[in-house]
């Protein structure tokens, strides 16, 4: 029983992995308010409504923004908004357990990251809209594809981190036990 | 209607045709003499047209619906959209007035009534024209209740002249079938009666209806109409609950008519202004020449009104206002407006209008016995958007002959008839197996391959698939109404196979599945044009169905399941065209809009009715119920006939919208016009041509009282236009600040047009000399459009940006991105995606602020339209492109620039829209294409719509099909229109489902096909490479014709076989290929190629068709053989040509109709007579380079060619310019361009396509 770094790497990875899976969970939220709309015409056909509506999908696509950009009246609440991203955390943080097992040289934990780590890289570097910096365009994000491929995603994303959340319980028992 | 202004009466009664009296039993009166009181010829019959009270039978003037004469000695066939053409040309003449709607057992009972959703009575008075005031002079008054609800429009149409026009058109056709409707079909004007929402001067619910418990007035039964009408709304008869308003307003209506020729009894002046104050409002908005010439006729006197009217407040004396800042060079003294003559009355004459207008709807609508309590308990329990207060349930409809079908020249039940007893005679020379009796057995593919197509071979699998069912093929669904959902198999293709010369290309189904040999087949396009498919319906869905034109599938048989549409390889989607200029169209107006319960889908002709009180929703299934206003059908004055009425009989209506529909008031109409006045854009000069265009329309921008105007002009400054009447001349307020965008003074900016028009000419006249000395090179496009923004934001409205190079100051500045050396490469195209997102950004902004901004670039260098193009896409705008623009040098471009403004400027116009497309459940939509913000899964949000903007949707199948026959898609547009009323669209389209692959081949639409990978292939090229789109169309074509060929046919491989639907498949992906959004290897600038893929996204189907595959005629020897008649002019239709240099002779002329663009090829050895005749000049060698016009000579070739491209431009939204090529000028190769099916050095030729296919389908 010793607390070797490895150990350590579990521990942290545990509780950040919490994190991750309420980004998971905050993400299936946001896609499911966009995908959700009232069928009323009367709402819709309603100015304020479509105002509300416009500004609800740019909340959400900015709070999925992977950095912060200039957006017209974005200096006004930048700072809010820099707080409300989330992409980039989450990116971040996966990144970091990728690093931390590395170093551990928990190769099997490694491996099994690693293709979500790519896929990240992927996503981030491989943005829907030519030079936005948005990781999801307002305009496109509404297509029933493209939205039922983010809620795919989101769903896929969630089901993996509570995985590895139970595998990195398993392994920080594991490690603090066996070593 | 759409008559000059003025037209007598006689004529109109003389252009009754005969057809139509006979059909009339009212023969007699309908087809009067020419009698000095023409009012009084249809009294009688009209008199005859009792309705149970409470219902108003509002006789409504849907829309021009007397454009197309088709008597019966005139089966003419018509350019689709031969009545948009002119606006205001006067072209319409006398006789295209009437319509005589063939007399068809399915038509629509006469155009003619509409029930009034507001009150009876004065709907009646409003809506029949002259005939009421043959019954009784008392029936006038009836007038007055009607117009107090438009007191603001009355006002305006004060013309006496125009009431003749109106009376002219009182003679609608009537079908013979329904007979004990004859008699009021005589003199059923359709009138667009009075179901406006009375928006007057600014109160938006000045409307009201409800409160059952008012004074009841009587139960009428069988009275006449006028009488009993007369006594409901007459002021004096009328217990007025606020009598003082009654009092009020007979005054009132009187005063409003500057009664030039006032009729003995007086008020039916009143009528008189009140008819032609719908009929030009209706007009409008259907975009009727002749209204709008009405319009603009009595204007004059508008304007006295207005002012007076939308500000209460205007002070008369307006030169005591001090000019202080008076531009440097507007320095036209303006004088005090004198026809701001304010009038004191009218201010009292609105209100009391309005008012009276209240008493009389509650008055009238008390009588209706059927609106029930327990009708609105039903509606109320969960209906949360309309007709919650259906106490006043008066509906008005104007059920219009059911036209589209006639649309193509001859009427749909007409040439039924005639198809029927005389098989269609084939108009190409193809030798067609169809007509030839041959056995339909299965050939073995070896022998058919000698005969290439010559054999009518019914596939086997088709024959399988045919057998069941024509044996179990049953209406699915309990269909009351008779609607024969699904009819057996065999006698469908007998009807089609009859049907055949109905549209030239529905061939019957075998026909459009006998395989071709595409490479053995040499002439495969026809010499007629092709037409949309027709589905495979029952004759009766056949007719009800929506037009082509306005709404199109990709597959006319829609596959069971996912599996078989991946099988089939086939892309699946819509095409819509939903604000089309349409000559006829129902309108409705009913307090309660008959809705499915769970799904909101209106109802439609597809729908089945359980019995008399439930109908089943065609979408989701759910079993709503009828309501009570629903059972009375006005039509036919019975009762309990639910599925008779004018919803269930038109897949395409528009309703007019409740209050419920709007949670603010309707916006009026706004518009800003943001100009580009750097020192590049007055070197171009296109402020003449705007300013010039602006002053010649300005009195025909749609809208109504409360329209209002700005103009924005930016260099490195921003400058905006005090134009606040009152001043003497218009005031520059200049911001040079464009970091931070402010608006120098709250108000004022935008301004009525009614009341600042003299300061408004002031400006248009000034503009175009104030910046000549201009050196100002900058460009702060961005802060302008912020600008323009925060002016708009408030209202919502149109902008239109003019802009003339590259933004180059402030926010959303741009660099040029193009490389010219790369214009001409074969590999990667970059730059097709915006360079920021500042206009897109922008562009959601103003789309949630329901502004639309639309793109004038008249550009000489780069500007980059790919980033300036989002600031229209997503606002749902529309985008112009003028390359190399020049007012001198580039006279073409000029005239272009000119027409297109007239078009853009006069057209029809909804502001605030939203569409909703539903489709059957099982079917879903993913990706949608066009100009809009997708605002939810379903809803595109539309901030202004306009009838050139066209709509693709891809859909996919979710779950199976198999419980069901037919699949309907409906297209709901909510929309303000430009008079400020709520309006809905509502297209249906009703396909059937099919489970063989081969009956999914047998209904390729292959031109919506097209469109739709067109659309795609633009996403594909912007998200990814403009290669993988030029890939993934040709692989459109491998696999289709592969999986055709390896699951239909048994033909071998060695052969390319192509269903007959699918064998334009090729040549069009071959066409798009070569189009200049997707070509390469071929010089193409940048922008050029941008703005393509644009219209590519946003032109309707029929533009986009011309664009992708222009049309070739000869036209060196027009005859008149098959030609048609349209207005009286003799039309030739040559046959097409194909698209290849093999067919340009050097003896011929040749016209090429690319949609935006018409050439005139002349041949080096062309005739002289046709250089003498139709050039105007006396051999090839004096013919100009640059030739734009066709001299108009007397000669019979001149004349068969003008009429000929008249025709051509007749209906088109862009006007197309006309250019004479020579053979040997170097603007030759703009025309061969388009020759697609040639080779070039850098693509392939059509067979060498077709070779290429083959290989890709062999590997």
């Amino acid at each position: 029983m010793a607390f070797t770094f490895a150990a350590f790497c579990y521990m942290l990875s545990l509780v950040l992995c919490a994190a991750l899976i309420f980004f998971a969970i905050w993400h299936i939220i946001a896609f499911d308010e966009l995908r959700t709309d009232f069928k009323s015409p009367i709402d819709q056909c309603n100015p304020v409504h479509a105002r509300e509506r416009l500004r609800n999908i740019e909340r959400i696509c900015f709070l999925l923004r992977k950095v912060r950009g200039a957006t017209p009246g974005g200096e006004r609440k930048g700072l809010r908004e820099m707080k409300q991203q989330l992409v980039l955390p989450e990116y971040s943080i996966h990144s970091l357990f990728c690093i931390m097992f590395l170093c551990a040289q928990e190769w099997l934990t490694l491996g099994l990251n690693v293709p979500l780590l790519f896929y990240h890289f992927w996503r981030y570097f491989h943005c829907p809209a030519d030079s936005s910096e948005l990781a999801y365009d307002p305009p496109v994000v509404m297509n029933a594809d493209t939205l039922s491929y983010c809620q795919k995603e989101a769903w896929c994303k969630l089901a993996f981190y509570l995985l590895s959340f139970f595998y990195y319980l398993y392994c920080m028992i594991y490690t603090l036990v066996s070593s | 209607m759409s008559a000059p202004a003025g037209s007598p009466h006689p004529a109109a009664s003389a252009r009754i045709p005969p057809k139509f009296g006979g059909a009339a039993a009212s023969g007699p009166t309908a087809s009067t003499d020419p009698s000095p009181a023409p009012h009084q010829q249809n009294g009688p019959a009209q008199n005859q047209m009792q309705v149970p009270s409470g219902y108003g039978i509002h006789q409504n003037y849907v829309s021009p619906s007397g454009h197309y004469s088709q008597g019966p000695g005139k089966m003419t066939s018509l350019p689709l959209d031969s009545q948009c053409d002119d606006y205001y040309s006067g072209l319409y003449t006398v006789p295209t007035q009437n319509v005589i709607p063939p007399s068809t057992t399915n038509q629509q009972p006469g155009a003619q009534q509409m029930y009034g959703r507001g009150p009876p009575a004065p709907h009646i008075v409003g809506s029949t024209p002259g005939s009421f005031q043959g019954a009784a002079p008392s029936a006038s008054h009836l007038h007055t209740s009607a117009s107090q609800s438009y007191s603001s429009f009355v006002n305006h149409y004060n013309s006496p002249a125009m009431y003749s026009t109106n009376s002219s058109v009182a003679s609608q056709g009537f079908p013979s079938t329904c007979g004990h409707y004859a008699m009021s079909t005589v003199s059923n004007a359709v009138y667009p009666s009075a179901s406006y929402p009375s928006l007057p001067a600014g109160d938006p619910y000045g409307q009201m209806f409800t409160s059952p418990n008012t004074p009841a007035i009587r139960p009428v039964k069988d009275h006449s109409f006028s009488g009993q009408k007369t006594a409901a709304s007459h002021p004096s008869l009328l217990p007025p609950p606020p009598p003082s308003s009654q009092q009020h307003h007979q005054p009132q209506s009187l005063s409003g008519y500057n009664a030039v020729s006032w009729s003995p009894s007086g008020l039916p002046q009143a009528n008189d202004s009140l008819i032609r104050n719908h009929a030009g409002s209706l007009n409008m908005s259907s975009s009727n020449p002749a209204s709008i010439v009405a319009d603009s006729s009595s204007y004059p006197v508008t304007q006295n009104v207005h002012s007076s009217k939308s500000s209460p407040v205007v002070s008369t004396g307006v030169s005591g206002v001090s000019s202080s800042r008076i531009p440097p060079t507007a320095n036209h003294p303006v004088e005090p407006t004198a026809s701001v003559t304010t009038q004191p009355s009218d201010l009292l004459q609105q209100k009391g209008m309005q008012y009276g207008e209240y008493v009389n709807n509650q008055a009238s609508s008390a009588p209706t016995p059927l609106s029930s309590t327990s009708d609105d308990e039903e509606e109320e329990e969960e209906d949360e958007e309309a007709g919650v207060d259906s106490s006043s349930t008066t509906s008005s409809a104007s059920p219009v002959p059911n036209s589209y079908d006639a649309l193509e020249g001859g009427s749909y039940p007409d040439m039924l008839s005639s198809s029927t007893s005389s098989p269609a005679p084939e108009p190409a020379p193809d030798p067609d197996p169809a007509t030839a009796p041959a056995p339909a057995v299965p050939q073995p593919s070896k022998l058919a391959k000698p005969f290439g197509y010559g054999y009518p071979i019914l596939q086997p699998g088709y024959q399988n698939a045919a057998a069941p069912l024509s044996s179990g093929g049953q209406p699915s669904g309990q269909v009351y109404s008779g609607f024969q959902q699904y009819p057996q198999y065999p006698s469908v293709n007998q009807l089609s196979s009859s049907l055949g010369g109905l549209s030239l290309q529905s061939s019957p189904q075998p026909e459009s599945l006998r395989p071709v040999n595409l490479t053995q087949e040499r002439n495969i396009l026809p010499t007629t044009p092709v037409w949309a498919p027709v589905p495979n319906l029952s004759l009766d869905l056949k007719k009800l169905n929506c037009s082509p034109d306005s709404f199109r599938c990709t597959l006319t048989n829609i596959p069971q399941t996912q599996a078989l549409l991946n099988k089939a390889k086939l892309p699946l989607g819509l095409l819509l065209h939903p604000f089309r200029d349409l000559t006829q169209l129902p309108v409705i107006t009913s307090n309660t809009i008959v809705r499915c319960r769970s799904c909101r889908t209106y109802i439609n002709p597809f729908v089945s009715f359980i019995d008399q009180r439930r109908w089943k929703c065609n979408l989701c299934y759910r079993v709503n119920d009828v309501p009570e206003e629903f059972m009375y059908n006005p039509l036919t004055r019975s009762y309990g006939e639910p599925h008779k009425r004018p919803e269930v009989q038109n897949s395409t209506v528009e309703f007019i919208a409740s209050s419920d529909y709007m949670l603010r008031p309707p916006q009026p109409a706004v518009y800003l016009f943001v100009l580009d006045v750097s020192h590049n854009a007055v070197e171009a000069g296109y402020l003449t041509i705007l300013c010039q265009s602006l002053l010649e329309n300005l009195d025909k921008l749609p809208g109504d009282s409360r329209t209002r105007i700005g103009f924005v002009t930016f260099d490195s400054t921003i400058h905006f236009y005090n134009l606040q009447e009152g001043l003497s001349q218009p005031q520059m307020l200049i911001v040079s600040d464009i970091d931070d965008v402010f608006l120098p003074t709250p108000d004022s900016l935008l301004v009525n047009l009614h009341e600042s028009k003299e300061l408004i000419k002031d400006l248009l006249n000034a503009l175009p000399n104030m910046f000549t000395n201009t050196r100002e090179t900058h460009s702060a496009l961005g802060p302008a459009l912020q600008a323009a923004f925060k002016l708009m934001s408030p209202t919502g409205g149109r902008v239109s940006v003019f802009q003339t190079q590259l933004p180059s100051l402030g926010a959303g500045l741009l660099q040029s991105r193009e490389d010219p050396n790369q214009r001409s490469s074969t590999k990667v195209v970059q730059h097709l995606g915006p360079a920021t997102d500042f206009y897109k950004k922008l562009a959601l902004d103003c789309s949630g602020q329901q502004t639309a901004v639309d793109l004038f670039l008249l550009s000489s260098q780069y500007s980059d339209l790919a980033s300036l193009a989002c600031i229209s896409k997503y606002s749902a705008g529309c985008i112009y492109y003028y390359p190399s623009f020049h007012y001198t040098h580039n006279p073409s471009q000029a005239e272009k620039l000119q027409k297109d403004l007239k078009r853009y400027l006069t057209r029809k116009i909804g502001f605030e829209a939203v569409m909703r497309i539903r489709c059957t459940k099982g079917l879903s939509m993913h990706t949608f294409h066009g100009n809009f913000f997708v605002r939810s899964t379903d809803l595109l949000s539309l901030a202004n719509i306009n009838p050139d903007a066209g709509f693709a949707v891809q859909l996919s199948i979710e779950e199976s099909l198999t419980d069901t026959s037919l699949v309907c898609f409906q297209t709901a547009l909510l929309y303000t229109s430009s008079k400020g009323e709520r309006r809905i669209r509502v297209h249906t389209l009703c396909l059937p489902v099919v489970s063989s692959l081969a009956d999914v081949y047998a209904g390729v639409d292959v031109q919506a096909s097209i469109c739709l990978l067109a659309n795609m292939a633009v996403d594909r090229s912007v998200s990814s490479s403009l290669s993988d789109a030029r890939d993934a169309l040709v692989n459109a074509v491998v696999d289709s014709l592969s999986a055709y060929g390896s699951t239909v046919s048994n033909f071998q491989h060695s052969a390319l076989i192509a269903p007959n639907s699918l064998k334009l498949f090729p040549l069009y992906v071959l066409a798009l290929l070569k189009q200049k959004a997707f070509r390469t290897g071929t010089s193409t600038r940048l922008d050029d190629r941008v703005y393509a893929m644009c219209q590519i996204k946003s032109q309707p189907l029929v533009h986009l068709m011309k664009m992708i595959h222009p049309n070739l005629y000869r036209i060196d020897r027009l005859t008149d053989e098959g030609a048609i008649h349209v207005n009286d002019r003799v039309v030739p239709q040559p046959p097409l040509q194909k698209l290849s240099a093999e067919k340009l002779t050097r003896e011929g002329a040749f016209l090429m109709d690319c949609g935006s663009v018409f050439y005139i090829w002349v041949g080096k050895g062309c005739e002289n007579s046709f250089i003498e005749d139709v050039l105007g000049y006396p051999n090839f060698a004096s013919v100009p380079q640059k030739m734009t016009h066709l001299p108009e000579l007397d000669t019979l070739s001149s004349e068969r060619t003008r009429s000929f491209i008249t025709w051509l431009r007749d209906g088109r939204p862009l006007s197309p310019v006309l250019h004479v090529v020579k053979d040997e000028s170097p603007a030759k190769t703009e025309f061969f361009q388009h020759l697609i099916e040639d080779r070039t050095e850098a693509a392939f030729s059509y067979y060498e396509f077709l070779l290429h296919v083959q290989q890709q389908i062999c590997k």
